[in-house]
């Protein structure tokens, strides 16, 4: 390490001043050490006036004082990649939180940080690569069996231009830090390759061929995203509400059943007790894709509310390079982030000490640009060898008062392919998921037809109007013809929109499934009807709904689903017969 | 270089006060002594020489000549079995007239706990207030704000459960309370004998606004000792909006940007470091949180009580001296509620239905609608669902409030009628009450005695007979019986 050492000269929350007299880096990593250097804080150079650079502290900063020494890395805060990830639960800057809590108990100690991959265990590698051959950043030099997944060694994303592989090891155990392979450039310059390999979190990994359109859907099995406000593989999509609205719930059964590869879970400053609950029931569920663990696939972020700020902004950056690591192995990843307002606020805190000129609700003014370059990490890209792999975003926002004229939600719904609005009045009235579907858009394709979808917008628009008009004039001053149209929607709104994530079968649906509902749902509200009264057609439309529910919760195709289907259909003849 | 003694002070605005000295730790305390007396400060700024403190006692009185003394620590609060039982300041002074307690020093404010310790949580805590203990469970380690708006009862409310709650230690931590609420909880926690399981840290309105600031963080150190010494310790505390109120005075005195309605940016953070203390300690004890949070004008998204919704799991909204049905939401009920008894989350989602229905009803009666006999059916319901279940001064075991819905639901409806699955009808439904018809029941509610606590209008009958028992000196002893039966389970 460099003997590049500055002082500290203020101390204000967690911003520290320090003075320096060698160069430094923006944004590179240094630790201030806290009294006689037993404990080494980290830290992140964020602006450089004069000989002053001003760091944020990842910590709390009890204990600093004038004058304690402060190394400088010349590294940028970067996260280590290589086989071992998944599985893992990390913190913000990539501390693995067990073992952690193995080393230190209850409690996260200050100053306490250990190596994201640990370095003893041994890696079956077989190399892919073979002498002489020619590699760019990003190629495969050898596999490494992760779970189930074929985890690729890659060359470094950051090296430049041709090389050409001057050795490589035979097959067998590895730990992380060994070389496989040494590189060459035309220039003569040697490189050597580790399993693991590092990467700044704040810049994009760039190592492929070319960015496509994002046009493939992603399914995620809830009714109303995959057929109404669908996400693309390589899409982004932003999910605000007020507190209570089901946001989180929302992202758990994302988190199970979407049709990825990996699933990315940034806990960025909320509830400690929701990403336990994730913790210790994902590793007993099984995924329905593989039949294995749910956890073999997931990889969770866990920067909670009570843990330091800083590294709170970190991480969501940490999940998003991880997230383009396994893109980069040609895999489909989805990155989950709640809530993203807690790291804008975070960025809002760090602002606000650093005395910077307060934007809207003391947002800094780079807010947009930053959450645009974040989104804009997501994407399809085509790699050197012609695989496609993908990072989707989903970020969570939780706008204060729920109101979504708010400068976090505004910024976010810039950049995004999708907007899954959370509204008060529909989890209010226990309709879940409670995503509007009124005011949420999606630019990406349905799973089902457009103008089917279309239709069925029409008709939840047009009962939202009855429904409004009858708030007015009454049932009884509405005619049947109007009534029937909001009952129409009521029914659309109860059986396809509505879904109960506790019930097994009902909590997700292939895509499969959802067509053929969706089919028959539209049949069914086209059926021209006739009804005596209001009260007839209410009790009709209540008795559908509830056979409709049972539907739901039946298996695809199976007898059930079929003898509840004929039941519908039966149903439905009556009343058509009585229009004739 | 310690106890070196500085007397120039540069700078006071506000509670803060601005020394050149060196050597000087962040965090660090140090005494200043002035002609108002001798208080401590913290040290919470440094920049270059200049050290920033904070006066506990505040800036008034301070001259510029006032001695400022460090003490080479941070701010710590003793720690012993004495505490129980003793009020102390926000600063750890005595407040009773008790001796000063200065052994086992603990530091507050320590480290976050590391989530992959955390367990779910799977305790209820029994409160004897059906509208929690049925409708929206209580969970050990939860945390949970009472949204409440001033002149709500919701001391009376806080101070209900310390007696009642089924825990080992209550930490009870008051900011900004006024003076008589203070001796309201200290009168009303001495009456029932409660307070030798209580610790009390009280910043009451008219002391220095740095105390007020402390009180959490000093009561939550205090709670997680007892917690890791296997007690399930709740933390009362009231009330929040106070405290966030103290916070945005101390930023705006030091010149920061305020984000919305003059709150530092960083509330939320500050508020989730407080409630995240709330923690189960696998093979230990735990820390539950109640806290008032009063939402200035009713308004729920005013930054307080909207941070305080995205921090907390779940919210009880006390209104109109109940506790609300409709908004209030535990969010961790489900872990507990399907392992109390068979029927609860039946009754749960039943009784909650109906009173809706009950509602819908109201309102059409209120706009000249004609009643349905169904109408009056519901209505009869409501009168009786709020007699008897919302009352908060009630002190009745889950079992027996489960029964008393029963007992409602039977002498308002025909099984049928309530929508719930006749598994548990047949199992649960009062035998011999049947279904009396709507024009039988003046009879029964004509009864004249009346109980000290029933509100006038109780019409349930059953109700009544059940309170005789509950005595007000029997409560505590009942709650210590529970106490015994659950803790072995909790350990398995």
């Amino acid at each position: 390490m460099s003997e590049n050492i500055g002082k500290i000269i203020g101390v204000n929350g967690n911003l520290l001043k320090v003075e320096f007299n060698t160069p430094v880096i923006q944004n590179e990593v240094a630790y201030a050490c806290v009294g006689n250097g037993d404990l080494k804080l980290k830290a992140e150079v964020i602006r450089i006036r004069g000989n002053t650079a001003e760091l944020q502290v990842f910590e709390d900063t009890v204990g600093l004082k004038i004058g304690d020494p402060v190394e400088f890395t010349g590294d940028l805060l970067s996260v280590e990649l290589g086989p071992g990830l998944l599985t893992q639960v990390f913190d913000g800057l990539q501390n693995p939180l067990p073992r952690l809590a193995e080393e230190c108990g209850f409690f996260l100690q200050r100053g306490k940080y250990l190596p994201a991959l640990p370095r003893d265990t041994k890696w079956a590698y077989t190399p892919v690569a073979n002498v002489g051959d020619t590699v760019t950043a990003g190629d495969t030099l050898g596999t490494i069996p992760e779970g189930m997944f074929d985890h690729c060694v890659m060359v470094p994303f950051g090296i430049r231009g041709k090389w050409t592989v001057e050795s490589v090891v035979t097959a067998g155990e590895y730990t992380v830090e060994e070389v496989v392979a040494v590189l060459k450039d035309d220039k003569g310059n040697a490189r050597e390759c580790q399993i693991m390999q590092r990467w700044p979190i704040k810049m994009p990994i760039k190592a492929y061929a070319e960015r496509l359109r994002p046009t493939e859907s992603m399914a995620s099995g809830l009714r109303t995203i995959d057929t109404f406000f669908p996400v693309a593989k390589g899409g982004t999509f932003c999910v605000p509400g007020p507190f209570g609205a089901g946001k989180t719930v929302l992202q758990q059964i994302m988190s199970r059943h979407a049709e990825v590869d990996i699933v990315i879970i940034a806990a960025c400053g909320e509830r400690a007790g929701e990403v336990v609950e994730t913790l210790r029931e994902f590793p007993e569920l099984t995924d329905p894709r593989t039949g294995k663990s749910l956890m073999e696939r997931t990889l969770i972020i866990c920067n909670t509310s009570s843990m330091p700020v800083a590294a709170r902004e970190a991480s969501v950056y940490t999940g998003v390079t991880l997230a383009e690591y396994y893109r980069q192995m040609g895999l489909d990843v989805l990155l989950l982030a709640d809530s993203t307002s807690r790291w804008a606020q975070a960025l809002r805190e760090m602002s606000g000490r650093l005395e910077e000129i307060p934007g809207e609700e003391a947002f800094p003014a780079y807010l947009e640009s930053v959450i645009a370059s974040f989104y804009e990490r997501g994407g399809v890209v085509r790699l050197n060898n012609g695989e496609t792999g993908s990072v989707t975003i989903g970020g969570t926002v939780s706008p204060a008062g729920g109101n979504f004229e708010e400068p976090v939600t505004q910024a976010t719904l810039k950049v995004v392919g999708a907007f899954h609005g959370l509204s008060r009045a529909r989890s209010d009235a226990r309709r879940y998921p409670a995503i509007d579907p009124l005011d949420s858009w999606s630019k990406y394709p349905s799973v089902v037809e457009l103008d089917k979808v279309a239709k069925a917008r029409k008709m939840l628009r047009d009962g939202s109007e009855v429904g409004q008009m009858m708030k007015v004039v009454g049932e009884e001053g509405t005619s049947i013809d109007d009534f029937i149209q909001y009952m129409k929607s009521e029914y659309i709104d109860a059986t396809y929109l509505q879904q109960n994530a506790f019930v097994e079968t009902d909590a997700a649906n292939s895509v499969e499934r959802q067509k053929y509902v969706f089919d028959r749902l539209l049949k069914l509200v086209d059926t021209k009807m006739k009804f005596k009264d209001q009260g007839q057609a209410r009790s009709f439309f209540q008795q559908l709904t509830q056979t409709c529910r049972d539907w739901n919760n039946s298996e695809f195709q199976s007898d059930e689903f079929n003898k509840i289907e004929e039941q519908m259909t039966k149903t439905l003849a009556e009343v058509s017969d009585y229009a004739e | 270089m310690q106890n070196k003694v500085y007397h120039r002070i540069d700078q006071i605005t506000g509670n803060v006060i601005v020394v050149k000295a060196d050597g000087v730790i962040n965090g660090e305390l140090a005494q200043v002594d002035s002609a108002q007396g001798v208080s401590l400060a913290q040290v919470i700024r440094l920049e270059n020489e200049n050290v920033f403190l904070q006066v506990f006692a505040g800036g008034r009185g301070i001259g510029t000549d006032a001695k400022v003394k460090f003490l080479g620590r941070t701010m710590q609060i003793p720690f012993s079995e004495n505490l129980l039982g003793r009020v102390f300041t926000g600063s750890g002074e005595p407040r009773d007239n008790g001796p000063e307690i200065k052994e086992n020093m603990i530091d507050i404010g320590g480290p976050s706990v590391n989530p992959a310790k955390r367990i779910i949580p799977r305790n209820m805590v029994r409160t004897g207030i059906p509208m929690i203990d049925v409708f929206n469970t209580l969970v050990e380690s939860q945390k949970l704000p009472i949204f409440s708006v001033a002149g709500e009862p919701y001391n009376e409310l806080l101070a209900q459960i310390a007696l009642q709650a089924e825990v080992d230690v209550i930490i009870l931590g008051g900011m900004g309370l006024k003076h008589d609420d203070y001796l309201f909880f200290r009168d009303k926690l001495d009456e029932s004998g409660a307070l030798s399981r209580t610790v009390m840290f009280v910043h009451t309105a008219s002391d220095p606004t740095v105390e007020c600031l402390l009180v959490p963080d000093v009561a939550l150190a205090v709670a997680e000792k007892y917690a890791q010494e296997d007690k399930r310790v709740l933390v009362l505390l009231t009330d929040m909006t106070n405290f966030a109120d103290s916070m945005k005075e101390v930023a705006i005195t030091m010149e920061q940007i305020p984000s919305n309605r003059g709150y530092p940016g960083d509330l939320y953070s500050q508020l989730a470091a407080r409630y995240e203390k709330a923690v189960d300690f696998e093979g230990s004890g735990s820390i539950t949180i109640l806290a008032v949070t009063t939402m200035p004008g009713d308004d729920v998204t005013h930054p307080v009580p909207d941070n305080t919704g995205y921090i907390t799991e779940g919210q009880f909204y006390l209104k109109n001296g109940r506790i609300e049905p409709f908004g209030s939401l535990s969010r961790l009920k489900q872990q507990v509620n399907d392992r109390t008894r068979d029927d609860h989350r039946v009754i749960m989602d039943t009784m909650i239905q109906l009173y809706a229905n009950y509602k819908e009803t109201l309102e059409k009666q209120s706009m000249g609608f004609r009643m349905s006999d169904w109408d009056s059916k519901l209505l009869k319901y409501g009168e009786q669902f709020e007699a008897s279940m919302m009352d908060i001064s009630m002190n009745t075991p889950l079992e027996e409030a489960l029964d008393n819905g029963w007992k409602i639901l039977a002498d308002c409806f025909e099984p049928a009628e309530t929508g719930i699955q006749s598994k548990y009808t047949d199992k649960f439904w009062p035998k011999q009450a049947g279904a009396p018809k709507a024009d039988q029941v003046p009879e029964e509610q004509a009864e004249p005695e009346q109980e000290k606590n029933a509100k006038p209008k109780a019409e349930s009958d059953k109700k009544k007979k059940a309170k005789p028992e509950q005595e007000e000196n029997a409560k505590p002893k009942a709650g210590s019986d529970k106490k015994e039966k659950a803790k072995p389970e909790k350990k398995a």
